[in-house]
């Protein structure tokens, strides 16, 4: 790595007193500027020497890095960077595609996800995820998508809270106007970019704490890209965004904070203003200015 | 390029356009694709050809059966009478008897098929799904006569231990009333006939649900779902024409199947009221019987019973281009997009 290993971070315990957050301790070496760039009482969710394997390829190389409350975080990097493969491991889906592995920790609210009495589930209901492209369940209508994920906590909900959760989660998601009328049609009638605020609906229904999205708008029209843009920045005001964008513009126009990665490797972490102003590696400099990627 | 252009295209010539023109003419000096022609006449003959083969078979059966019909008429498919002395026929009790296997067949084999068909599409690891794929597709090709010998000597004392046990325990339930002594029977050929369609159930499921993007999975295990749920809420569902059609498939053999059935089925002419009773169907009753039947109405009769099974398959095939018409209405943009 072209960063100097850090000997003497600072060592601080989290707010509460549950876990310490720097690696120190344990022995782990930590680049500066990845952990210590957010204070211990905005941590929301900590990345903290992950590696993630698909067989024998090494995707995600020792990633510690920490997101911040409230915020958008994005993640950036050329195709193949480990970006998604990341963001797959923050709420353990990455061990659903066959001989995946993740090494490392994963830390919400001082517990570990990837301890061993840790029920992947649970993770995934505070842990939301969008995918990169719209994936309605074709035989359910809209309702039944957007209720598809609090359904299965088998709460015993009468019709009418169900019938509230549905249309505030749609307003949540910037979509209810458009749907409100034609509910019980397919959820697959709907353009793109009105299924992948479907999609964001239906996740929302949950009440995440945290929303991890994978590149989002790729599939989508500027216009539409534009509708997702405005509902990440309002959903951060109230819970926590971690977005994976191959798409520069995209990044310094929502995110609080954003990531570069290249090559499974995380080169540099900070506020998204002093990343696309003033970078400290040559080479985020180089993605960012467009020399490669 | 150049980097001063803005990566604009040059304009092109006007004259290297006429000469575009000339030399590249939309019409042809000489007649092209010929043997796309042929190919295009080949492929409508043979489908055609395929068409006319089925008529005839339909007409073979309707000329066949015409005497028979003209003798008992429509009251052949609910008489209980087949009697080639008296030359008196009529066939209730096949049809009740295919029937009824058919249906037993489908109860045990479309949960052990789905079963398969979800572990070898998701579950299983790779060297476990492809051996076990195979075995499973070669299992569809066993000739019906050795299963059949297979369970003449094999299958049915067992199935006569278990119909002694089911009728000491739990003799008062009707379905377990009949004579428990034979092993020969309903139970029987139901059971056969489910070993027979389950490797194709089986295959065709699994190739369905393989199928069906892991998008659409991933999406409800992000919602918090666990493996069954996703797989029951939202993989099958969005499998289920598919599914339908292969249970279809599955259901087609058992009506038709003949030689195993024959073998372990009993074939006692009589109305079925239980799982133990001796059954006969209407292709064994067929082949059984066609090299004896000595009058011109015996033959004519068992042509009919063929025109009965005949129908009886296309009413199936109906019913299930209904379900899954039904099924898909309104989908029709989902299916496109996986």
């Amino acid at each position: 790595m072209a960063q100097p290993q850090a000997t003497g971070q600072q060592q601080t315990e989290r707010t509460n007193g549950a876990q310490p957050v720097n690696g120190m301790q344990f022995g782990i070496d930590v680049k500066p500027g990845m952990i210590d760039v957010v204070p211990d009482e905005e941590a929301r969710l900590i990345v903290r020497n992950v590696h993630a394997y698909y067989g024998e390829a090494h995707a995600v190389k020792d990633i510690t890095f920490a997101m911040r409350s409230r915020k958008v975080t994005a993640i950036i990097g050329p195709s193949g960077c480990g970006k998604s493969t990341l963001l797959r491991c923050m709420n353990r889906m990455h061990e659903e595609q066959r001989a995946a592995r993740v090494e490392g920790q994963i830390i919400l609210d001082g517990e570990n996800i990837y301890d061993r009495s840790v029920d992947p589930v649970l993770v995934r209901r505070r842990i939301g995820m969008v995918f990169q492209k719209p994936n309605p369940f074709p035989t359910m209508s809209i309702a039944d998508n957007v209720l598809a994920g609090y359904k299965l906590n088998r709460v015993r909900a009468g019709k009418g809270d169900l019938a509230e959760r549905c249309e505030v989660a749609l307003r949540r998601a910037a979509l209810w106007d458009e749907v409100k009328d034609q509910l019980n049609r397919p959820g697959t009638d709907l353009s793109g970019g009105q299924q992948q605020r479907l999609c964001i609906a239906r996740s929302l229904a949950v009440d995440p704490e945290i929303l991890l999205m994978d590149e989002p708008c790729s599939a989508l029209d500027p216009l539409a890209t534009a509708r997702i843009e405005d509902l990440v920045k309002e959903l951060s005001q109230e819970i926590t965004v971690v977005i994976v964008t191959h798409n520069m513009q995209q990044a310094a126009r929502v995110s609080d904070m954003t990531a570069f990665m290249l090559l499974g490797r995380m080169i540099e972490y900070g506020p998204t203003t002093d990343m696309f102003t003033t970078p400290r590696d040559e080479r985020t400099e180089a993605y960012i200015t467009g020399r490669f990627g | 390029m150049e980097v001063g252009d803005m990566g604009l295209p040059k304009p092109v010539a006007r004259e290297s356009v006429e000469s575009l023109r000339s030399s590249k003419s939309l019409t042809p000096t000489r007649r092209s694709h010929l043997s796309d022609r042929i190919f295009f006449h080949v492929t409508r003959s043979l489908a055609v050809l395929v068409l006319i083969l089925s008529l005839l078979l339909v007409f073979e059966l309707l000329r066949g059966s015409a005497e028979a019909r003209a003798e008992f008429g429509i009251g052949f498919i609910w008489g209980t009478t087949w009697d080639p002395v008296a030359e008196q026929f009529s066939t209730l009790p096949t049809i009740t008897g295919t029937l009824a296997k058919a249906f037993l067949s489908l109860l045990i084999a479309v949960p052990v098929s789905l079963g398969t068909a979800i572990f070898l599409a998701i579950y299983a690891p790779r060297w476990i799904r492809t051996p076990l794929s195979y075995i499973v597709e070669s299992l569809a090709s066993i000739p019906s006569v050795i299963i059949g010998l297979w369970g003449l000597f094999i299958m049915v004392p067992v199935v006569r231990v278990l119909q002694i046990w089911l009728k000491d325990n739990f003799g008062w339930f009707p379905l377990f009333s009949g004579p428990a002594i034979f092993g020969v029977g309903v139970l029987a050929a139901g059971i056969i006939l489910a070993i027979m369609i389950t490797p194709i159930i089986a295959a065709i499921s699994r190739d369905v649900i393989r199928t069906v993007p892991r998008a659409q999975m991933e999406g409800l295990l992000a919602l918090g779902a666990t493996r069954w749920e996703a797989i029951w809420k939202v993989v099958l569902p969005y499998g289920r024409a598919g599914i339908i059609g292969a249970v279809i498939l599955g259901l087609g053999r058992a009506v038709g199947e003949t030689m195993a059935v024959t073998m372990v089925g009993g074939n006692a002419f009589k109305l079925v009221t239980s799982l133990f009773d001796p059954v006969h169907s209407m292709a064994s009753q067929i082949a059984s019987e066609f090299t004896e039947a000595d009058s011109n109405l015996y033959v004519s009769s068992l042509i009919y019973v063929g025109l009965v099974l005949f129908a009886i398959t296309v009413v199936i095939e109906i019913v299930a281009q209904l379900m899954i018409w039904r099924i898909t209405k309104g989908q029709g943009e989902a299916r496109h997009q996986a």
